[in-house]
């Protein structure tokens, strides 16, 4: 137990640091390599509470498609030069301390609301739950609930991803000038007599080629 | 202090939160930044639901969590791609140079 306590601290610090340094970094690239560091420990926290599905799903989805999708796009939008100038005296940034006011204000309601359900703890008593077998694996749990009971949910964030594809191609698609591309009808509908000519070449003086 | 309650992993995602937060409003660099404040923001929730199915003993939470990881790949792809739209129509997405708004 002690070591359990021990890795939380651990992991948390990571993650507060880290979370920390992907808005504070100078430089783009290494706020994407801390929003990287920040998932692959969040989801060794996940992991190590017990919840190992969305655990292993977070590793695959967000640090192997989510951040490397970020890391891409700023390579290609080359803004890695732009140096970060915040808090260093713009001349009409009196939108920084609203800004932090507002933040501390979130972040105590927040606390307000994790205190109040440590001190009304008769609010877990009562409380519809599915349960979980203790004797399967997790991921056996999830799956036994995803395909059943959400099935319909499911299905509707698979058509969520469909449309966020579909916009992502539509958006970034463009047509330039002067390039030459496919035609697949004319492709398919090629005929055998317009690729192929029989010709009945004269002795001694052969067919000349690209008439 | 040393046993881990529930109450450590909600200051952990609360201070998360606000964090991404505090990007938001703090950027004065590129909207890449603000992106990646939101996903700081989704992750913080996603703590908030699975340690709150784990120690309720409930996996919706953990289902709803991977509906958030859904809506937040799409958000991204979404973002990034008027984010490389507006860079090719104006050749900069730096915060304070985004006003043709005037907001």
């Amino acid at each position: 137990m002690i070591i359990h306590s021990i890795f939380f601290y651990i992991f948390s610090l990571i993650a507060i640091f880290s979370s920390i340094m992907v808005i504070a970094s100078r430089n783009t690239v290494h706020s994407v390599f801390f929003l990287i560091l920040d998932f692959i420990t969040i989801s060794c926290l996940f992991i190590m509470i017990g919840a190992e599905f969305i655990g292993m799903i977070m590793l695959i989805v967000y640090v192997g498609a989510v951040a490397v999708l970020f890391l891409f796009v700023v390579m290609m939008l080359n803004v890695s030069q732009q140096k970060n100038k915040w808090l260093s005296g713009e001349k009409n940034s009196n939108h920084i301390p609203v800004g932090l006011l507002i933040s501390i204000v979130i972040f105590f309601e927040l606390i307000i609301v994790a205190g109040g359900w440590k001190y009304k703890p008769e609010l877990l008593k009562n409380f519809y739950s599915i349960g979980v077998d203790l004797s399967t694996t997790n991921t056996h749990e999830i799956g036994k609930v995803l395909y059943t009971d959400y099935i319909h949910l499911f299905q509707l964030s698979g058509m969520i991803l469909l449309v966020a594809m579909i916009g992502a191609i539509v958006l970034t698609f463009r047509q330039r000038e002067g390039i030459k591309r496919q035609s697949y009808f004319k492709q398919i509908s090629r005929e055998r007599k317009e690729g192929v000519e029989l010709t009945d070449p004269k002795y001694n003086e052969g067919v000349k080629i690209d008439a | 202090m040393l046993e881990i309650t529930l109450g450590h992993y909600l200051i952990l995602a609360a201070t998360i939160f606000t964090i991404g937060v505090v990007g938001i409003f703090l950027n004065r660099k590129n909207i890449i930044v603000i992106l990646m404040s939101i996903e700081l923001m989704l992750l913080a929730v996603n703590i908030n639901l699975v340690s709150f199915s784990i120690y309720l003993n409930d996996l919706t939470g953990q289902i709803f969590a991977i509906f958030i990881l859904t809506v937040a790949a799409a958000e991204a792809a979404i973002g990034l791609a008027i984010i490389v739209i507006y860079y090719r129509n104006s050749g900069t997405i730096r915060v304070q140079e985004i006003n043709k708004l005037k907001g």
